[in-house]
């Protein structure tokens, strides 16, 4: 017996490679591995902000184009629905950010607590953003065949001023506020997607984390997770302002 | 082993290649966490009442700064790039620059066209 311990003991000793069953044998300490892996995730994200960049900027040179079109179009988006989505949101990236913390300290009941109340957060924004997308249907808001553009023509009497809302636009100007609608439901319907592929990996990641795969020092799912989510968060705080917020004072 | 001891959260590599950055890792606790979301909460709230005052050409500018504000204290605190290694920090900087090479480039080539049509 101590012949054998003396052959194979130095072997051991000779590297301090940590032994945990998630330790990948190309990689040569568990820091590298873990690097390896954000570096992989931001990659993937930077891909993601090209993505969402390409619309941001129609969005920007349509509005130039358009302005006028585009200021009474964004101006019937609801801002008291949209503020509530951006706090449910925030508190969701919050409570995802809370669940890193508990998975690094190995709190396992926790770590599924703050899991399934992202999830329940996340599952709220999309709920309003339904209720939004109803109205929209309703008022034939939708781009295409059946679009009505009579509200833009006709502007509702505001009762407080006795004159018309937003300002009268001419037909064709009005036909142009398809395409801020376009570029609203392409946008937040791409966010809206991301939410729910998300969501969808949050259930996988919240039966797994029940089982304990992550508080036995194995973060790396959850952290990278983690960083999606909050890009998507990060999508939405440019999204509420520039499609609800910047074109309640139309410059003259 | 008091030599061990030292060295237990510092990986003893002579070589210096398998962490280069000497990267180590690091927990945010809750309150910080709590912290940065009570900013990210008065962030909204500010922008909401700003967006309700007539800044006249400012009002996008505000909104803008404001966002770009609340996306960086998202970026550094809750994804943790403020306690990352260097190449992830150039990793993530060096991508919203190609997207700011993406804007600059296109914008100029949209207003150059049609010079004073704006």
């Amino acid at each position: 017996m101590p012949h054998e311990s003396a052959v194979h003991e130095p072997a051991h000793h000779e590297h301090e490679h940590v032994f945990i069953p998630q330790h990948r044998h190309h990689f040569e300490t568990e820091e590298q591995q873990r690097e390896a892996g954000s570096f992989g995730m931001w990659l993937f994200l930077l891909t993601e902000i090209m993505f969402f960049g390409g619309l941001f900027f129609a969005y920007l040179l349509y509005r130039n184009w358009y302005y006028d079109a585009f200021v009474p179009a964004s101006n019937q988006l609801n801002v008291t629905l949209g503020a509530w989505n951006t706090a449910f949101l925030i508190t969701s990236g919050f409570f995802m950010a809370l669940a890193v913390w508990a998975a690094e300290v190995r709190k396992k009941q926790m770590l599924v607590l703050m899991l399934v109340l992202t999830t329940v957060f996340g599952c709220a924004f999309l709920g309003v953003k339904y209720f939004e997308y109803k109205e929209k249907w309703e008022k034939h808001h939708i781009p295409g065949a059946n679009f009505d553009i009579s509200e833009f023509v006709h502007p509702p009497i505001d009762k407080a001023t006795n004159k018309p809302g937003q300002k009268p636009l001419q037909v064709d100007m009005a036909q142009r506020t398809q395409i801020f609608f376009f570029l609203y439901f392409g946008m937040t319907g791409m966010h809206a997607l991301h939410m729910i592929i998300g969501i969808g990996l949050l259930i996988w990641l919240i039966a797994r984390a029940q089982r304990g795969d992550f508080t036995e020092g194995y973060v790396a799912p959850i952290e990278n997770f983690g960083l999606y989510w909050h890009f998507v968060d990060i999508v939405w705080l440019f999204l509420f302002p520039l499609l609800y917020l910047i074109n309640r004072h139309p410059l003259q | 082993m008091a030599h061990e001891a030292t060295h237990e959260h510092h990986y003893h590599d002579p070589s210096n290649i398998t962490n280069p950055e000497h990267a180590e890792h690091h927990i945010v606790t809750p309150l910080q966490y709590g912290y940065v979301y009570v900013g990210l909460l008065i962030g909204t709230l500010l922008t909401v009442l700003a967006a309700d005052r007539n800044f006249g050409i400012f009002n996008p500018v505000i909104a803008l700064g404001i966002a770009c504000t609340k996306a960086v204290i998202v970026i550094l605190f809750f994804m943790h790039v403020k306690y990352q290694s260097g190449l992830i920090k150039m990793t993530v900087a060096s991508g919203f620059f190609t997207f700011l090479v993406l804007i600059t480039m296109t914008l100029s080539d949209y207003v150059s066209r049609a010079w004073g049509l704006w």
